[in-house]
């Protein structure tokens, strides 16, 4: 088999030729004025921050040992040389967790209870009334925004120190996020069966009740179980200012230097997580097949 | 109008015994479930020290507080809180991209088509997901200890949280892509670095962009609030004015964060769709 290349006369050759560096020279321009312009915000940014090479490379040797630090027990030893050592508050530090762990699961029941109730509201083709889409919508948005941790903050200052607060403050973050990815479930929901129900003379409650929560509610409980995992990293941070679970415990041996009791509380930490991840990514793949993974 | 014909339900039954007599344990499956999740939800209310009364007080307290806070104002600390905000924003950007240039070659390992033996990719994967299995916040302390309080902590925690979500996330990309490029430049008798440059970056670095972006997006959140355990940006001043009870200084300071976030989202959505097109939105 022969290929025949065919090759263009000269002159049609130089305009193409002339073109594609062209086209390659704008596009070369166009990527160095975004990277100088990037290179820029940087060093602004580098400055805004106050960031010292100098404070880095002194320190940075802190860092490392540091680590070393949280490894080695009061007696010199490295801390697996001695688990009963290390762990000696396994059983405040559990109890600690499972606070956290509470906190994050009743958070999140309430906002998913709570964005179950105002999806319906938002999602732009089962809302009854324009304004009210917009007044929820707006409403959701600010709740999601506005971080966990400062709605603790505030909460603690309402209802007092403990894990109220913290539980209030991962509900209505739960809320704002869980709402908008339901009323997205909702909006690509089929309208088909809701037009035959309404057909049936149905009311608005009944058409959502028939119509539209079978085809969604497996979404909504898989979003759920992932808002879940995040939110027990949430929940473990937010006894820094006092909303209750592992985070006090966490934030007293770091501020105080417990060396070693920080590096066992964030061992707990990670393997909760971990185990956590792994159940619920075992759990939405049981309740809804492997596809549903989202 | 004719009646509706009375459906015969005996013989219904009889013909869909699948539908009416479904065996107990599909039956009794949900019902049991939500009775659990009940069950544990009473317990961590009771657990948490949730008590009506306790709950209408705290009620009534964030209710005053919310009257307090309006209207908002900053008072004569506005350009402090510009400051801050900058702080706030400076520290999202730097971090960020400090943490996607340390995320890259490491993400190369943790890529299945790049390793293929799994006794160097698990261990490295494991390492990412346990350093974002720690909050950035957890991190933020860490770091305060070593370089001091200060925006500088901030940066080196969005760092080091980013570094391992990002890590994973590139790996996905990077195992995402076509492989055919990548034998296309080894049959021409490329090299393996030549592999990766010509073959994979072309195809992965759009995609990198635009998580990048993203995660500039959300550290913007992520910045604003790990003042709160002092290292710099707006959250200081944030944690500061809540704790001295300066409400209408609080809404400010949370608007400010509102309409900062709006704006990061809104330029960094347009970057997104210039760089990548619209159909490989992260």
């Amino acid at each position: 088999m022969t290929i025949a290349v065919s090759i263009l006369p000269e002159r049609q050759l130089a305009a193409l030729n002339a073109a594609y560096r062209q086209a390659v020279a704008r596009k070369r321009l166009r990527l160095f004025a975004g990277a100088a312009l990037f290179v820029a915000a940087l060093i602004l940014a580098a400055v805004g921050a106050e960031v010292n090479l100098r404070t880095l490379f002194t320190y940075f040797g802190n860092f490392v040992s540091y680590f070393d630090r949280i490894l080695t027990l009061d007696n010199g030893q490295r801390v697996w040389t001695d688990p009963a050592e290390w762990l000696w508050g396994w059983r405040k530090w559990l109890k600690m967790l499972g606070e956290t762990l509470l906190i994050s699961y009743v958070g999140t029941l309430i906002g998913a209870v709570l964005a179950f109730c105002l999806n319906f509201l938002a999602a732009e083709n089962t809302s009854p009334a324009p304004w009210l889409r917009f007044v929820v919508r707006r409403l959701l948005e600010f709740a999601r925004t506005v971080p966990g941790i400062v709605f603790a903050l505030i909460f603690v200052m309402a209802f007092g120190l403990g894990p109220m607060a913290g539980v209030l403050a991962i509900a209505i973050h739960s809320t704002g996020a869980l709402g908008k990815l339901f009323a997205e479930i909702v909006e690509n929901a089929d309208m088909k069966p809701v037009e035959g129900v309404r057909s049936t003379g149905a009311s608005w409650l009944s058409c959502m009740r028939f119509a539209v929560l079978p085809q969604v509610s497996a979404g909504y409980v898989s979003y759920a179980l992932l808002r879940f995992e995040i939110n027990v990293r949430e929940s473990s941070v937010m006894g820094f200012v006092g909303a209750g679970g592992i985070g006090q415990e966490l934030v007293v041996a770091i501020r105080k230097f417990y060396y070693s009791d920080v590096s066992a509380i964030l061992l707990m930490i990670v393997v909760t997580i971990f185990i956590i991840d792994i159940t619920t990514g075992w759990l939405r793949g049981r309740l809804f097949g492997k596809d549903a993974r989202l | 109008m004719k009646d509706l014909e009375r459906p015969d339900t005996a013989a219904l039954r009889a013909r869909y015994p699948d539908v009416f007599e479904r065996p107990a344990a599909a039956r009794l499956a949900m019902p049991a479930m939500i009775a659990a999740a009940l069950a544990v939800f009473a317990f961590g209310l009771n657990d948490l020290g949730f008590e009506p009364a306790k709950f209408i007080a705290g009620l009534r307290q964030l209710g005053w507080i919310t009257m307090m806070m309006i209207p908002p104002d900053p008072g004569s600390s506005l350009p402090l809180y510009l400051r801050a905000l900058g702080e706030t924003l400076s520290i999202a950007l730097l971090g960020t991209t400090l943490a996607a240039l340390l995320a890259l070659p490491v993400s190369l390992p943790a890529a299945r088509n790049i390793v293929p033996p799994n006794i160097i990719r698990f261990p490295v994967r494991r390492f990412l997901d346990s350093i974002r299995g720690v909050d950035t916040l957890i991190w933020a302390l860490v770091w305060i200890n070593v370089v001091g309080l200060g925006p500088f902590a901030g940066v080196l925690a969005i760092m080091v949280s980013d570094f391992g979500a990002l890590g994973k996330l590139f790996s996905e990309a990077i195992e995402a892509a076509d492989k055919k490029q990548v034998e296309g430049i080894r049959a021409s008798g490329g090299s393996a670095l030549h592999e990766i440059r010509f073959g994979l970056m072309p195809q992965v670095l759009p995609v990198i962009a635009g998580q990048v972006l993203y995660f500039i997006e959300s550290n913007t959140r992520s910045a604003s609030i790990i003042g709160i355990v002092g290292a710099g940006g707006i959250g200081l001043q944030l944690a500061e004015q809540i704790r001295v009870l300066e409400w209408q200084k609080v809404s400010f300071l949370v608007l400010m964060i509102l309409v900062a976030v709006a704006v990061i989202d809104f330029i960094s959505s347009k970057l997104r769709f210039a760089i990548i097109g619209r159909r490989a939105v992260a």
